[in-house]
Formats: structure tokens, C-alpha cells, sequence
């Protein structure tokens, strides 16, 4: 007993102050893109034409992202062709797939559920969470909310184990083929009224799985969904930030 | 006598597809199983079909030999299974009877691994409808009867933050005769679409084949392209591989304790453990951004570099986590009542470990030393590592140890790497792939080995490309040891196991 109290003390306290300070990220972590203004037709066109997952496109002769589809790569070709640079900041949840589009306006984060939801989740938000093809970091960085650092619990939010004890769900994953039925099951079996939360960028549109026969691009049409948190996977921050948001509570 | 029918190489070499005999099918089995008499295991066995019929590839590993064995045999329609024989095909020739529609004969267990439609134009071998997606856990699943047995069903969608998967357990009271795990839920098509390749969006659909396991992966599939352009990484490309190798190394094992540390109950290590592993992800995302080392290895070398304040850095953040590690850990195996719990559950004997073909953690738990590290480095980390961990018991207390263990040697081998960066460039440009060829490659990722293999076409493009990972061979593992154990037991020796659901459903 008296080691574990010493241990106690060394380990510390550890949960963050955060939202009251900024997280601190890493220098090299990669978020929300900037997208150089101007640029010739040539390099814009270039840029769209490097992209693997088809997140760039050309609107007008201005280079537009779609960050449900940005996977955040490190070797980029349009960041190396100067068409865009990764700035440090973290928060990326949006309300709206429309929203996800991001030219050279300001990037419209996540805007709060309506007076009645905010009534029944703001203060007590239980999810269920659905991994259907996902890799195993969005589920880890989920799970990693439940830590001391985060301390989901302190927002009233909570994974919990049964569909019917929850508000909603939040899936990871780019849908697959053989995870499709359970998902829809799993979500039938949410009591009304219920959220739904696309996290990472294959349950928003698929990922690097994009266009594999054997997954759903994500849950786009099977679905309704309210909220979309991108990454590869999200950093915890970005899924924290954006459930707050969400609850009106940022 | 059959010796000379072998191709022996080391990997990151190079084959031609022209060299490798093809040996008719009773040379090939008989060969095979003088292979597995005399100490080698089955690292990957898989097919490729060509005109004349499906080609069977079969990797086998000589561990203190530090070498490879590859036979190779044409099969059409059905062939005689070798399951019977060598156990740890089992999954293997499932996997072959799914893809390609042929039949292993005499399969004591054939039933499907991914479900999903036959990769070529061939019947399914289980009649399902051609025109439809299979099922997942569509099969028919071992059934004991009597009065008093009762099944238990849990998944595909499972309790916790967790990937899903279909486990059936049947039942005697508490005590559970059998578990049969059916997996597949997670399937991407992640083999098929690597085909045709290299493409661009390659390497980052092997960063996500396994998450948690970036890093592995990454590395096994640069070194395949890497033996096939016949190019080496650069030597300080390499030693950042193998920091990044042994952090992701620390983070599973990290929260792997922690997790069973909840499991019974003993939550001061949990939730120190859970920090700490964070912590150790964060030092990854230091080092390229992201917590699990998404866009840091590439084919030829690495993106990221560590000047000298960045090593210092990590040096002493190392300093600080080192301890509280180590008091996290050390709290709860110095505690009666967790070791307890610990001891002598989910036990499987080395026979046993050794006929399934384990790897890993599972494996070295059981007294069996197998650690790619050891046996298969690659270019300079041939120096790099003698320290393999052991254990006896075969139990959780025993896989737990390991960890343990393997925390505190990673501990060293980080501050080792660190200290001794070799100069020099961290990448350099990729040659053409050869074509008409074989490369295999090992990586021992925190799991245990993770082993690819890729075959090129004449225009040197990838024909057909193989994921091994650990958690194939260890799915079997785990439901051996909760025969005739508590099926409340099924938790802890999970966790024990701590296995890959999208790594073994790709
Ligand atoms: S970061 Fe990756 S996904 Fe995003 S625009 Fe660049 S290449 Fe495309």
C-alpha cells in the first residue's frame, strides 16, 4: 500500500489543463493546411494531379482541399511543390461534408447542436463506439481520451459498451464490406434522437482504402452524419476539441 | 537428399523467378516437411497464380541459421492438404482455398478466413453465391452437444474501444471446451490493391494495414522494395528505423501492461501506464509528426532526421520516462495478489507454441526464441542486437514479463541508437524494381514478425504482394489456451495476446 502511495506521488498529477491552456503539439505535427493564394493555373493543376487520394481539386483556378480526404502526408507533393504548407494547428472538426472544403476563406470548424440537443447531450454525452475496417490508430487515439492526460470523464463524455445505453455513435474505419450490417445494426440500436460522428478520413470518405471493393468509403451515404473529425488518424486533441464544440462547450 | 531442391538465401536478397525450381507437389510436401523436422517454421506460404496454374510459394525460416528456405510447387483444382502434417499451415491453406477457389484435401478445418468472393475467375469451394458478398462468420462453427453445454457468441461489435471480431465459445458451466474466433470483419483488400504497383498510395495503406504497427510494416515494405531495386537505405536511415521500431516497441508493451494491469483490477498501473504510453507515442510524433509514425519510412530511407539538439532532446525525455516506467510496472509485478492472477492462467506449452507456428511475444513466452532482430537483421543492424528476452511459463504472467522485460532492453537499445547516429544522408533515391522476381523480408515489430513477400512481373511491376502479420500465426494461440479454462479468464488471456484484428483481416 505505502509503495503504491509513493508511486502516486512520484507519478504526479497528470491531466491537462487544456481547454483552460492550449495543448501543446509537437513542433513536426501536421494540421490544418494553408493553401498558397494566387498560384498559376500550371501549379494548380499540378497539385491536383499529385494527390494519391484525390483531396485536391481545382475550383475556379483556386486550389481547393478536402479535408475529409487529406490523409496529412508528410512527403505531400503539392506541399513540395509550394501549393501548401501544414500549420500546427489541431482543430479540424466540422458540422458539414460542404464544410470540409477548404479554399481561400477561413476554415468553418464545427458549430453547436440546436438549443434542444445541447439540452439533453451538453452535459452527459454516452457514445458507442464502431470500429468497421479501421486500423487500430483511430480506435487507439479514441481510447487514449479515457487517460489521465485527457480525462474525457471530466466533460460528461463517455464510451460505454451498449448501443442502447448511448447517444450516439462514433465510427472509425472506411466501412467495410463484412462490417457494413453491424454498423447499420449497431446504429438502429441507438434510442432516438442520436448523433452520429465520422472520425478519421476512412470513415469519412474511405482514407488510403478509398475505391477498394471491398469498403464503403466511409459512411457518406449510409448515414447521417453531425459530426466530422479529420485525420490520420485525429490527433485526440482534434476529436476533443470537436466534441466540445459540438456541446457548445468551447 | 532433398536439400539441394532448397533455395537458400538470406533476405533483403533478390531472386529470379527463373531460378526457383518448381518441384512437383510430392517433392515439394515431402521436402516441406523434412524442412519443419529439422527446425525451420513456416514464415509464409501463399500462391500466385499464372497460366499453367496456381504457383505455391512457401518461405520457410532457419532462425539460427539466419537464413530463408523457399519451395516452390503448381497446384490446379485441389491438392493434398498438408495440415494434417504441419499444423501451422492450417490458416495458410484456408487462405489459399478462399483467394484462389482450390482445395486443400484432408483440410481437418476448412472454412473460410476473410469472406469475401475468390480472387480469380474459380468457383468458390463453399458453393456461396457468386453474385454476393459473403457473410462474414457465415460458416459452420464447431459445435459441442449435450444437455449441459451452451455457446457463448460475442462480436463482431464488442464492448470497448476495440476492432471487431466474432469469438464462439462453448461451454460446460464456467469452464470452456472450445473457442473458435472468426475473423475477417476488418477486411480492406489491402493485398489487392498493392498489386500493379508500386503505386503512391502504397505505402500509406501499409501504415494503416495495422495501425498500431506502422512502423513494423513500413519497414518490411520498404526492405522488399529495397531487395527488389537491389538499393541499401542509407545507414543513418536505418538507425532511425530502428529508434522508431523500439518507440512504437514501448508504447504497445507500455499500454499491453497497463491493460492487463486493469484487467485484474490494479489501477494505479493502469492509469500510470496509460499516461505513459502517450507519453512514448508523443516521442514519436517528435520525431515525424504523427503519433504513430505515419509518414516517416518510405522505400530507401526516411523522411525525418534528428539533428543534435533533437537527440538530446529525446535523450532526456528518455531520462524522465525510464523511471516512472519502471515504478509504473514494478508496482503492480511486485503485487501478491496481481501475480496471482497472472500466474499459471492461459498457459500454452512450447509442443504446442512450436506446432501453431507462434512468433513474437507469445512465442518467446513459451521458451521459444524467435526475434527477427536476433536472427534476421538487416544491413547494419547485424551488430545491433543480442539481448532476445525469454520466458518459460507460457502464461500471462510470462507474456506480461516479456514485455516487462523488452521495455527495459528497448530502454537501452534507444539510448544506444541515439548516442551512436551514424552521418550522412537519411534517404536516397529508389531504382527500378527488377522484374520476374522474389523478395522476402522480416520485421520484428513490437507484435512479433512481420513478414512480406512480393513478386514482380516482367515489366517490374508488383504481381503479387504478402502481408504476414504476427497476428496470424497467434490468433490459433489464443484459442488454445482457454481450453478448459474459466471462460471469465477469456479477458486476461486476451489481453495477454493483445492481437491484431485489421493486421490479420488486411
Ligand atoms: S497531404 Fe496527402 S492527401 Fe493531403 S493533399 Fe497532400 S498528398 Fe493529398
Amino acid at each position: 500500500m505505502l509503495s503504491i502511495i509513493r508511486e502516486r506521488l512520484r507519478q504526479g498529477h497528470r491531466t491537462g489543463k487544456y481547454p483552460k491552456e492550449e495543448p501543446q503539439l509537437p513542433e513536426r505535427f501536421r494540421g490544418l493546411p494553408q493553401l498558397t493564394r494566387d498560384l498559376s493555373p500550371q501549379a494548380c493543376a499540378a497539385a491536383v494531379a499529385g494527390c494519391p487520394f484525390a483531396a485536391l481539386s481545382n475550383n475556379d483556378d483556386t486550389l481547393q482541399i478536402n479535408l475529409g480526404r487529406c490523409l496529412f502526408c508528410a512527403d505531400c507533393p503539392a506541399a513540395e511543390q509550394g501549393a501548401l504548407t501544414f500549420s500546427n494547428d489541431y482543430r479540424l472538426a466540422t458540422r458539414k461534408h460542404e464544410d470540409l472544403l477548404l479554399g481561400d476563406e477561413v476554415y468553418r470548424l464545427t458549430d453547436r447542436l440546436n438549443k434542444r440537443m445541447r439540452k439533453l447531450f451538453g452535459r452527459s454525452l454516452k457514445l458507442r463506439q464502431v470500429s468497421a475496417g479501421g486500423c487500430n490508430a483511430c480506435e487507439a487515439d479514441l481510447n487514449v481520451l479515457g487517460t489521465l492526460g485527457f480525462d474525457l470523464g471530466r466533460f460528461g463524455i463517455q464510451f460505454v459498451a451498449s448501443p442502447r445505453h448511448a447517444d450516439g455513435i462514433m465510427v472509425t474505419g472506411p466501412v467495410s464490406e463484412n462490417m457494413k450490417s453491424a454498423l447499420l445494426d449497431t446504429y438502429a440500436a441507438v434510442p432516438e434522437p442520436k448523433l452520429v460522428i465520422a472520425s478519421g478520413a476512412c470513415a469519412i470518405g474511405g482514407g488510403p482504402f478509398r475505391d477498394s471493393p471491398e469498403v464503403n468509403n466511409g459512411i457518406g451515404d449510409l448515414l447521417p452524419v453531425d459530426l466530422f473529425i479529420p485525420g490520420c488518424p485525429p490527433h485526440p486533441y482534434t476529436a476533443l476539441d470537436g466534441l466540445l464544440r459540438l456541446l457548445g462547450r468551447l | 537428399m532433398n536439400r539441394s531442391r532448397l533455395i537458400r538465401f538470406r533476405h533483403g536478397a533478390c531472386l529470379p523467378l527463373t531460378d526457383l525450381p518448381r518441384l512437383d507437389f510430392a517433392t515439394f510436401r515431402e521436402s516441406l516437411f523434412e524442412e519443419v523436422a529439422t527446425h525451420a517454421r513456416v514464415a509464409s506460404f501463399f500462391g500466385h497464380p499464372t497460366d499453367e496454374g496456381l504457383d505455391l510459394y512457401a518461405i520457410l525460416v532457419h532462425d539460427w541459421q539466419g537464413e530463408l528456405a523457399l519451395l516452390r510447387t503448381q497446384v490446379t483444382g485441389s491438392f493434398t492438404s498438408l495440415t494434417p502434417n504441419c499444423p501451422q499451415l492450417h490458416l495458410f491453406e484456408r487462405e489459399l482455398a478462399e483467394q484462389y477457389g482450390v482445395r486443400p484435401e484432408g483440410h481437418p478445418w476448412l472454412k473460410p478466413v476473410r469472406f469475401h468472393t475468390p480472387w480469380i475467375d474459380a468457383a468458390d469451394i463453399w458453393g456461396r453465391d457468386p453474385r454476393q458478398h459473403p457473410i462474414p462468420g457465415d460458416m459452420d462453427f464447431y459445435r459441442v452437444e449435450g444437455e449441459e453445454v451452451h455457446e457463448v457468441a460475442v462480436g463482431p461489435v464488442h464492448a470497448g474501444v476495440i476492432e471487431p471480431g466474432h469469438f464462439r465459445f462453448q461451454c460446460h458451466g464456467e469452464e470452456v471446451m472450445h473457442l473458435e474466433i472468426s475473423l475477417g470483419f476488418q477486411h480492406r483488400g489491402i493485398e489487392q490493391m498493392l498489386i500493379g504497383g508500386p503505386h503512391p498510395a502504397g505505402i500509406y495503406q501499409l501504415e494503416a494495414a495495422a495501425g498500431d504497427t506502422t512502423i513494423g510494416h513500413t519497414i518490411a515494405y520498404s526492405q522488399v522494395l529495397e531487395s527488389l531495386a537491389d538499393c541499401e537505405a542509407p545507414l543513418r536511415a536505418y538507425a532511425i528505423r530502428a529508434i522508431a521500431l523500439e518507440l512504437e516497441r514501448l508504447a504497445n508493451h507500455v499500454g499491453d501492461i497497463g491493460a492487463l494491469a486493469g484487467d485484474v483490477g490494479f489501477l494505479p498501473t493502469a492509469s500510470f501506464c496509460g499516461r505513459l504510453r502517450g507519453d512514448y507515442l508523443n516521442l514519436t510524433a517528435d520525431l515525424c509528426g504523427s503519433r504513430f509514425g505515419r509518414g516517416l519510412i518510405r522505400p530507401n530511407g526516411v523522411l525525418f532526421d534528428l539533428n543534435t539538439t533533437e537527440v538530446e532532446k529525446m535523450l532526456q525525455r528518455l531520462a524522465v520516462l525510464e523511471p516512472e516506467t519502471r515504478g509504473a510496472i514494478e508496482l503492480c509485478f511486485d503485487s501478491p495478489s496481481v501475480l496471482a492472477r497472472f500466474e499459471g492462467t492461459g498457459p500454452i506449452s512450447t509442443d504446442d507454441a512450436e506446432a501453431l507456428g507462434l512468433v513474437g511475444v507469445a512465442a518467446r513466452a513459451c521458451g521459444l526464441i524467435r526475434d527477427a532482430r536476433l536472427h534476421h537483421p538487416f544491413g547494419p543492424w547485424e551488430e545491433g542486437f543480442n539481448t532476445p528476452v525469454i520466458e518459460t511459463n507460457g502464461d500471462v504472467s510470462a507474456r506480461g514479463n516479456v514485455r516487462r522485460r523488452e521495455i527495459y532492453a528497448s530502454h537501452q537499445l534507444l539510448r544506444d541508437a541515439l548516442k551512436r547516429l551514424p552521418p550522412g544522408p537519411v534517404s536516397a533515391p529508389l531504382a527500378p524494381l527488377a522484374a520476374d522476381s522474389l523478395a522476402v523480408s522480416l520485421c520484428e515489430g513490437w507484435r512479433g514478425e512481420v513478414v512480406h513477400a512480393a513478386i514482380t512481373d516482367k515489366a517490374g511491376k508488383i504481381a503479387r504482394y504478402k502481408i504476414v502479420d504476427p497476428s496470424f500465426h497467434n490468433w490459433s494461440g489464443l484459442a488454445l489456451v482457454l481450453r478448459g479454462r474459466q471462460i471469465s479468464d477469456f479477458p486476461l488471456c486476451n489481453k495477454s495476446f493483445n492481437l491484431s484484428y485489421c493486421g490479420f483481416d488486411l
